[in-house]
């Protein structure tokens, strides 16, 4: 975890991919790591245009279980609707323990957007959320 | 890896000495070297998989270990509903009943050459592969549950294969007790437009030949002899599969809570196999084997239709379809007596020896096949299952090289284009759906197959019956 600040980073796991968000806040942190799921999907996440918007919520038992349940409703939207995403406004309720959302992106074109890894989907393995020097970090591994 | 923590029991066996709240041994198979080059993360899960309720005789880890999530990949561990048993997702990942089938085409590689370019574009061309690729098959809800009922049953039924072909695939090509109630609608409708697609990452298509026979009596019945040629296809559940797993960790994540199991980490949630929860997520798993046969059945069948086109005389006869992410319910001898466990094997592949029922007969004297899959620039072996895995490894064996760099190192390490270009120098021809996905499977990412089968051999959970070098390759 170099430099805390936020923003995202992936990071290695022997034959799949870890990602990470850093946020000053929850919501933040979740944003930031959906960002660095995307990364591994895309080639040149800079190139998606926040275009058009589609709400997504997810639940779960804790905040990790939440985290991890939020990258795979992002990964199934992004497959059965074909968009792929660069904007992500998430509203995380530690309470209900769940994320209402509002996120942008566009059609998946493969020319223009590049052609990176299928995510099979975000794992438990390696997930954390937690609040390190006043940053939250929020992480995990995905399958690949 | 640390090897003080472990000792050996004989060539090729090592034990983790039960400690603490492990319920039993743990064994890795593997010889000094491999032993060495493991992460010392694969004792660490292969010790909490021992600690899990109801786990019968060991953790295992299979010669092409490494860390995964709860299980390690190439993890194998047998539990007795009678003693509290538990089922987990991480003991079948997410890519559920991924596996491997093998088409003989009856002819000699100096008969594939003057067709193999043509042969591996329209292959190309008729296989959807690579990210976000869509089938030609359109299924509605309705129809997707058949398939997810009947397997590669349904795939025969609508036309896709031969009906005799279903002997040669494990359970006959679907697994009962599937119950398409229990999968998400979400889940189905990602599906619907998957089937019949290779999809990306490690999966492929090769055009491969038989150099060399190790084991003349399971080659003959299996059909093969030095320099026939063969295709294997190496693909899963595809998105189905992918969002059982998500749905049922969140499931299973507090069933954890709910029963109070103790799992060391998060990622081994599990529920009593005699539970709502267990059950639940065991039939949904079913509909995901069924959804990997029928997928494989179909693209088996895309392939034969290729191959009758191009290349004049070719057969395109099934050998065997394996899969290796599944937990079955399986009869094992345990302390003299038989019984049906819950055998979860997460990158590991079913390996029953001679005599077993389940075995085709034209197999049964020699063990069933294994199709291991190494890398795109080296080579592929088939295996045979052995009467002593039965014993040792709950008949299980390696599935694959195992990578030795991840992804991303190898991404700084290797372009796609100079993949391409360098396995074309060695004569194999390369078709890649993604430049980065060429890149992240250059063959040197992976560990040395030759090792890992010789392990596997010489361990007695499985022996070598062929080796198998690529010509051309499919990646998704």
């Amino acid at each position: 975890m170099e430099g805390l600040s936020p923003g995202w980073e992936t990071f290695d796991h022997v034959a799949d991919i870890g990602v990470r968000g850093f946020g000053r806040s929850l919501d933040e942190a979740f944003s930031n790591g959906a960002k660095a799921l995307f990364s591994i999907i895309v080639e040149n996440l800079d190139l998606v245009r926040a275009k058009e918007e589609k709400r997504i919520e997810a639940s779960s038992f804790d905040l990790v279980g939440l985290f991890v349940a939020w990258l795979n409703e992002l990964l199934a939207i992004s497959d059965l609707e074909s968009m792929v995403f660069s904007r992500f406004e998430p509203r995380v309720s530690q309470r209900d323990l769940v994320v209402s959302s509002k996120v942008f992106g566009e059609p998946w074109d493969k020319k223009r957007h590049g052609v990176g890894i299928e995510v099979k989907g975000a794992t438990f393995s390696e997930a954390r959320v937690e609040k390190i020097n006043g940053l939250w970090v929020a992480q995990c591994i995905v399958d690949v | 890896m640390d090897t003080s923590k472990v000792k050996k029991v004989k060539s090729c066996i090592w034990k983790i000495p039960q400690k603490g709240d492990m319920r039993v041994p743990g064994f890795i198979f593997a010889d000094k070297d491999l032993l060495l080059d493991m992460d010392d993360k694969v004792i660490e899960q292969v010790s909490n998989v021992a600690c899990l309720s109801g786990i019968v005789k060991g953790a295992m880890a299979m010669p092409d270990a490494h860390w995964g999530y709860g299980f390690p990949i190439g993890g194998v561990a047998a539990f007795d509903p009678d003693e509290g048993g538990i089922i987990s997702v991480g003991g079948v990942g997410y890519d559920i009943s991924c596996g491997v089938r093998c088409h003989r085409l009856g002819l000699k590689k100096d008969k594939i050459f003057p067709y193999l370019e043509e042969l591996i574009d329209e292959l190309f061309r008729s296989i959807p592969a690579g990210v976000g690729s869509t089938g030609k098959i359109k299924l509605s809800k309705g129809k997707l549950d058949d398939v997810l009922r009947y397997g590669a049953v349904w795939a025969v039924d609508k036309g896709y294969g031969l009906r005799d072909e279903l002997r040669f695939i494990e359970d006959g090509g679907m697994v009962p007790e599937a119950m398409p109630e229990l999968v998400s609608d979400m889940a189905k409708e990602r599906q619907k437009k998957q089937i019949g697609t290779l999809g990306s990452g490690n999966h492929y298509l090769e055009i491969q030949y038989v150099e060399e026979v190790f084991n003349k009596d399971a080659a003959r019945a299996f059909g093969i002899d030095v320099d026939d040629v063969v295709i294997s296809i190496h693909c899963g559940s595809r998105a189905l599969g992918h969002q059982i797993g998500m749905d049922y960790i969140q499931v299973l994540g507090k069933a954890s809570k709910k029963y109070n199991i103790p799992i060391r980490e998060r990622e081994l949630v599990c529920a009593p196999i005699r539970s709502q929860e267990g059950m639940d997520y065991f039939r949904a798993m079913n509909c995901g084997i069924n959804c990997a046969l029928a997928n494989r059945q179909v693209l088996g069948h895309l392939v034969r239709e290729v191959v009758h086109r191009i290349v004049p005389n070719a057969t395109c006869d099934l050998i065997y379809d394996v899969s290796h992410n599944t937990c079955k319910v399986e009869k094992h001898r345990v302390n003299g007596k038989v019984k049906g466990l819950y055998v979860h094997r997460k990158g590991a592949t079913r390996a029953f020896g001679p005599g077993r029922d389940e075995v085709p007969k034209e197999y049964r004297d020699v063990g069933q096949p294994l199709f291991i899959g190494g890398t795109m620039g080296t080579c592929s072996y088939i295996l045979c299952g052995t009467k002593e895995g039965e014993e040792l490894s709950w008949s299980s064996a390696c599935h694959g090289a195992g990578r030795a760099m991840s992804r991303r190192a190898a991404l700084k390490r290797w372009k796609g284009k100079g993949v391409i270009k360098s396995l074309r120098s060695k004569g194999i021809i390369l078709k890649a759906a993604s430049l980065r996905g060429a890149a992240e499977e250059a063959p040197e990412a992976y560990k040395d197959i030759h090792k890992v089968v010789n392990v596997t051999h010489n361990s007695g959970i499985a022996r070598k019956v062929a080796l198998l070098r690529p010509l051309a390759v499919i990646k998704g």
